[in-house]
């Protein structure tokens, strides 16, 4: 009774927080559904007895990836915002019908079919170990294909998000450099000061054009 | 009432319809890669019941596995955002037609 109390909270909080993704016009309120969206997820991992997949959605999902989601809204600020464009009615539509469509030839075909009770699984159903033994195991491959996948996803964030330094002068501190008082200039600078101080001997032409005058 | 494994499915298609919507109708890219995010984890829900009704975890690993392949659409995701964001200061997919001709 109580498992069915809360799969139903579970799928109302999940279905509104995913309409109020796709219909909120503010990209926070969106993002900010989407957490509640993935909670609500969790839980149903967690009613499926997937105890570790239900610790990692809130870890990596509802933790670092919407974080990043956040952040970047609000570096966009309001670039981040909908086009206020009107989009043509056919289009929304023609978007509605697919979805509903989909979500419906799904629905029906898995409420025709007679799916008998899942076999009763241990406690340990969904721990660490038991998902730790198949992934180092038979699926090894995938995980190593997985953890370059990452490496190129991290390498390529940076490629992508980096700042290009612009094109610069010949005295323009580059992008990366640190701009350091310039030592030689500044001697030379003393130097000509020091000539402006003195007499200067002047030698050649400009003499004797002095004693002429 | 039991609620069985075709319960989660339907849930799981329900989101994944939403998702789809989402795709097919909203503007910002930003919105879309959150839209794509439902539909993602659409595909875990399902992964992870047929997995429970199977009585074996190969399906957590693969839900897993969909995890880190949406973190790493993310992260490339959000910085082509910011890429766009920062060259055309407009950011509406209908109109990133550079590489339409």
């Amino acid at each position: 009774m109580t498992y069915d109390i809360v799969f139903v909270v579970a799928s109302v909080v999940a279905i509104v927080a995913a309409l109020m993704v796709v219909l909120s016009g503010n990209p926070f309120i969106s993002s900010l559904a989407l957490i509640g969206n993935l909670i609500a997820l969790a839980t149903f991992y967690l009613l499926l007895q997937s105890d570790f997949l239900a610790a990692a959605q809130v870890i990596v999902y509802a933790g670092a990836v919407m974080i990043m989601f956040l952040f970047v809204t609000a570096y966009l600020g309001g670039r981040a915002d909908e086009p206020t464009r009107q989009r043509p009615i056919w289009q929304t539509l023609a978007a509605l019908v697919a979805a509903a469509g989909i979500a419906a030839e799904i629905v029906f075909g898995v409420a025709r079919e007679n799916f008998l009770h899942g076999p009763v699984v241990s406690d340990g159903f969904g721990a660490p170990q038991a998902i730790a033994v198949r992934f180092l195991g038979r699926y090894l491959l995938a995980f190593e294909g997985t953890s370059l996948l990452l490496l190129i996803a991290a390498v390529g964030g940076v490629v992508l998000a980096t700042r290009r330094p612009a094109p610069r002068g010949p005295h323009e501190p580059g992008a990366f450099e640190v701009e350091r008082p310039r030592r030689v200039r500044s001697l030379q600078s003393s130097v000509m000061q020091a000539e402006t101080e003195f007499e200067v001997v002047r030698t050649g032409g400009g003499d004797d054009e002095k004693d002429e005058g | 009432m039991h609620i069985g494994v075709e319960w989660f499915i339907s849930v799981s298609a329900i989101l994944f319809g939403i998702g789809l919507y989402g795709v097919f109708t909203r503007r910002s890219p930003l919105i879309l890669l959150l839209s794509v995010e439902i539909m993602l984890n659409a595909c875990n829900l399902a992964l992870i019941s047929f997995s429970r009704y199977l009585g074996e975890q190969s399906g957590q690993v693969f839900a897993l596995v969909v995890m880190a392949v949406a973190a790493s659409e993310v992260v490339v995701g959000l910085g082509l955002v910011v890429a766009i964001a920062r060259r055309k200061g407009d950011l509406d997919v209908d109109r990133l037609t550079g590489l339409r001709h």
